[in-house]
């Protein structure tokens, strides 16, 4: 059951609009210079005065985070207003080391973009949600809950996370389906990672959703109370939890019940949202403007400066690879997954010089390959010179499309070059017309009927007699030259 | 020049002089302070923490430094002894901010205020006495103890920086610093006839020093003698990297023009600095000064500063709003005091500040987190900024009048310890004249200038334009030399500690 069909069923339409905080990858911490790279790293090992709370300690803005920031607004067409500050949130939590957030309230980096995805009820279109702002805060400290021996539980405190630069896209309340929620968490973490400013790793938290979701009468505009839906740990998760959200808010209103505003969150392994605190129990967070840190003065011109570093973003590396190309557009989405994969691919079509084998070999062998090691394409073991060179050897006719794949398996298993496996194996395929002459005469004289069905108007049986041929020379007869001589015999 | 018998009468450029001469030792100058306060502390009481081992270590670094080559060429402040507000943060030495919720803790870091002073080669006698988290006008609201005015222990020294103004005043060091977020250190400087100043919003970095309200928060240097709180200025002042608020504009030789006069000088002074309320020997002491400074050539002009009246109310909106959030961090789970007894974390944060915070602390936290709450922040918040705006464009437009700005420090002499701490709205009144300068980020110092009928002594303010401190230490030096104030030194009470100490 989708939640389309539970919305539409009961006649509700869903407004969800999405909350995603994205951990930067920058070198350094949003206002100190510890690392912000703590994977792995031993428990309270990155911090310093200013990322623990310390008394007297200042924050100095980290820039390259910022331009993270601009730049992945830039990436989902938001305007960059010239001035912008940041905000401090105040609230009290063990894991908060100041009791207050650097964060950003009423004017942040950016405003008013949209981001493209992919229709999931027609794959054959997209569809664009707005994006209301991006802006740039610190991230906590984290908590780990355990139990002792005796029953005695207690919190561990790890502040290497706390001050990590935390981009939050906040989109528009434009999405009403699950997934569509599935499919904009997908472009967008698709965006992020061509442009390299987070891993937007979902299962490691560097890449978080919250929801909001609320139900409306199908063709109203006015938007019925909000409940904001957290704790989701997985794309699925966000689909099941706005899947079940959406169903239990209409069995609410189908009762004749008021839906409550509050925040509640979602419990994987029991599939439920449950209430966490309502608007009353929430959290007056008294922003005011951070008098320890200047406005961000970005004028026109550094806009430009960042903007020249855009890459090419998938949606427009999909239609030119479609036109540049000729490919479908299956190919091109499969080929634009990552930007690595994208500009492997192309570097392979440049390499071979045939752009649409080359596309072939990446989206059914390659990636097929990459399935197996469950990597990016820097994990396979072998080059675009590698696949580029035997997308020439089958092009020049030195090894048949049949053997191909093996050569692919193996340059892979060994980093071998194409032309080296097939040398040493003796791969290469017989385009010597004398010597295939023979194998064709002897193939008409061992199957008559064949030959016979042939005459007889059979086409198919071409394709034996074919097959019969390349068994004999193990596969490494030319099949265009197999083809032509067999016909000749046939036909003459 | 004399090498005076007791060490402690000297000024920072007079002991220079003779260090660099090599006719004491830093050490010897480092000993007199200390022995100063072993004397008068039972009376005064200046200092939470003492660090005479520390001092006189640095004491001897400095003279090995002075020793090792031409005198001359160490840093200007070496082997002078030096006190510190306790809430700058010092590497090794406990720093309380005058409150027991952060008892026992000792940073691992110095603030750069306090690292520079180390380059310069400056001796730290000591972490003085401070109204807790630099919230009060009379040092009462410390966490620990009083401190008491040199000129008469049974009065304030003013606050919040009163043990850095008594530790200078009692000859317990030749200079001190302070933070002035309010009228920190000019109110305390004027009631104890010392000299203290309070740089432009920016002019000296902040890291480090425990924050009472960001906006506002300066520190600044206390000394006897005008010339040393230039000195001293010099060597903390200009950009710090890990203060973003500090300016880029590069530091003067204040020292170098302090002594070229203030012949055409323009001396506005503003009607509504002289309050209602205050006292008739405060309002005679400051205009007999102005009248002097016309008399050493300055030019005396009315100017108004109408918004000045509204600078006080501003103030208790922006600064509790500020504390509000910067004292959230106190809540025992990394440093000082914690309710460790309580197994619940968030009880524990709580209880944790139910002890450690004193009156004043709670009352601020309470008004900030109101005026910033939904709802509230427009009507209070929102609009004390406004206010700033308007505060701060009447000093611009004055300024286009005139070079510097006089006025009283203080409407009233150091009051009798008590007599206003039931009452906050009469001890928020103390730094009436000096908030409207915090507000506006401007520069503004106090100096000596004569005492009431009661031997007490009164202030002159005089204010500048941002990053002038130049001016204002010229003007000051001018009336300086022109009178004794400075040379008059308090009547010490070298007995036993007064009955009534807390
Ligand atoms: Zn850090």
């Amino acid at each position: 059951m989708t939640a389309t069909a539970t919305a539409t069923a009961t006649g509700w339409e869903a407004v969800i609009g999405l909350e995603v905080h994205a951990q930067l990858l920058t070198e350094s911490k949003m206002f100190c210079a510890c690392s912000s790279r703590y994977a792995g790293a031993l428990p309270n090992t990155l911090v310093c005065p200013i990322c623990l709370g310390m008394p007297g300690v200042l924050p100095v803005m980290n820039r390259a985070a910022i331009e993270a920031t601009i730049l992945t607004a830039l990436a989902l067409g938001c305007r960059i207003p010239e001035y912008s500050k940041f905000d401090r949130k105040n609230y009290n939590y063990p894991d908060l080391m100041k009791g207050y957030q650097i964060s950003q309230f009423d004017l942040p980096f950016s405003e008013a973009g949209s981001l493209e995805f992919p229709d999931p009820a027609d794959p054959s279109r997209t569809r664009r949600a707005g994006i209301t702002r991006v802006h740039l805060e610190e991230d906590t400290a984290t908590l780990k809950h355990v139990r002792d021996a005796t029953g005695l539980a207690y919190s561990l405190m790890d502040a290497n996370r706390s001050g990590v630069p935390l981009m939050e896209i906040v989109g528009d309340p434009d999405l009403s389906t699950a997934d569509e929620a599935g499919a904009y968490l997908r472009a967008l973490r698709q965006v992020l990672r061509y442009l390299g400013v987070s891993t937007a790793n979902m299962e490691e938290g560097a890449f978080r959703c919250d929801a909001n979701v609320s139900l409306r009468r199908p063709g109203t505009q006015a938007l019925g109370r909000k409940v904001e839906v957290k704790n989701m740990n997985s794309f699925r998760s966000v689909v099941r939890a706005l899947e079940f959200e959406i169903a239990r808010q209409a069995e609410v209103l189908d009762a004749g019940g008021r839906i409550v505003q509050e925040t509640r969150g979602w419990v994987d392994d029991r599939g439920i949202t449950v209430s966490q605190r309502s608007k009353e129990e929430a959290n007056d967070y008294r922003y005011f403007p951070e008098p320890d840190l200047p406005p961000v003065l970005t004028p026109p011109a550094e806009v430009d400066r960042i903007r020249a570093r855009l890459p090419e973003l998938p949606a427009a590396k999909r239609q030119r690879f479609e036109s540049e190309y000729g490919l479908g557009a299956d190919a091109a989405e499969t080929l634009t997954q990552s930007r690595s994969l994208a500009t492997w691919f192309e570097e392979v079509a440049r390499l071979s010089g045939n752009p649409r084998a080359a596309a072939n070999w990446v989206v059914r062998d390659v990636i097929r390959l990459l399935g197996a090691t469950g990597g990016e394409i820097e994990s396979l073991g072998i080059g675009p010179a590698h696949l580029a060179e035997l997308v020439r050897l089958v092009d020049d006719g030195t090894i048949s499309v049949r053997t191909a794949p093996e050569v692919l398996e193996e340059a892979v298993a060994t980093g071998a070059m194409p032309a080296s496996i097939v040398q040493a194996r003796g791969l290469g395929q017989v385009s010597d017309a004398t010597a295939l002459a023979a194998e064709v005469a002897a193939a008409i004289a061992a199957n008559p009927r064949a030959v016979a069905d042939y005459r007889n108007g059979k086409a198919t049986a071409l394709g034996f007699l074919v097959g019969a041929i390349m068994k004999a020379t193990r596969g490494k007869g030319n099949p265009g030259l197999v083809n032509d001589l067999l016909r000749s015999a046939l036909d003459g | 020049m004399v090498i005076p018998h007791d060490l402690t009468t000297l000024t920072a450029p007079e002991a220079r002089t003779l260090l660099v001469r090599r006719a004491i030792s830093a050490t010897e100058l480092t000993q007199a302070a200390l022995d100063r306060i072993a004397q008068v502390e039972p009376a005064i009481r200046s200092f939470i923490t003492i660090t005479a081992d520390q001092a006189l270590a640095q004491a001897a670094a400095a003279d090995a430094a002075l020793g090792a080559g031409d005198p001359a060429s160490t840093p200007e402040l070496t082997g002078i002894p030096i006190a510190l507000k306790d809430l700058f943060c010092t590497a090794g030495v406990q720093t309380t901010a005058g409150s027991r919720i952060l008892e026992g803790f000792v940073p691992p870091y110095d603030a750069t205020v306090v690292a520079r002073l180390r380059k310069a080669g400056a001796t730290f006698v000591g972490k003085a006495n401070m109204d807790e988290f630099a919230m009060g006008s009379s040092t009462e609201n410390s966490g620990y103890h009083l401190t008491r005015n040199p000129w008469d222990t049974a009065r304030v020294p003013g606050g919040s920086s009163g043990g850095s103004a008594t530790a200078v005043a009692a000859g317990e060091a030749i200079l001190s610093l302070g933070t002035d977020t309010g009228g920190s250190i000019r109110q305390p400087a004027a009631l104890c006839s010392v000299t203290g100043l309070k740089p432009t919003y920016g002019r000296v970095s902040r890291y480090g020093v425990v924050a009472f309200a960001s906006s506002l928060d300066q520190v600044g240097p206390f000394s006897v003698g005008v010339e040393g709180s230039a000195m001293l200025l010099r060597a903390i002042a200009g950009h710090d990297p890990l203060d973003a608020t500090t300016a880029t504009t590069g530091v003067p030789d204040y020292v170098a023009t302090i002594r070229d006069g203030i012949r055409g000088l323009r001396v506005g002074v503003p009607a509504e600095y002289f309050v209602a309320g205050m006292e008739p020997d405060v309002e005679r002491l400051v205009r007999a000064a102005i009248d002097d400074l016309a008399r050493l050539g300055a030019e005396i002009v009315p100017v108004r500063l109408p918004y000045s009246a509204h600078g006080l109310a501003t103030y208790y909106i922006i600064a509790p709003a500020e504390a509000s959030s910067n004292l959230s961090r106190y809540n025992g789970t990394r440093y000082g005091l914690a309710a460790v007894e309580e197994a619940d974390v968030n009880r524990a944060m709580d209880l944790t500040r139910a002890r450690g915070f004193g009156a004043e602390p709670k009352r601020r936290i309470m008004l900030g987190t109101y005026a910033l709450s939904s709802g509230y922040y427009d009507a209070y918040y929102r609009k004390a900024q406004q206010v700033r705006t308007l505060i701060k464009a009447d000093f611009d437009a004055a300024f286009r009048d005139v070079d510097v700005i006089a006025s009283p420090v203080s409407p009233t002499v150091a009051f009798p310890i008590g007599a206003r701490i039931d009452d906050p709205l009469a001890m928020y009144l103390s730094d009436v004249c000096t908030i409207p300068v915090n507000v506006a980020g401007l520069p503004g110092i106090s100096v000596p200038c004569g005492f009431d009928g009661q031997g007490l002594p009164v202030g002159l303010q005089l204010i500048g334009r941002a990053f002038d401190e130049a001016t204002l230490f010229r003007a000051a030096w001018a009336y300086e030399d022109a009178t004794d104030w400075p040379r008059r030194r308090p009547p010490l009470a070298t007995a036993a500690t007064p009955a009534g100490e807390s």
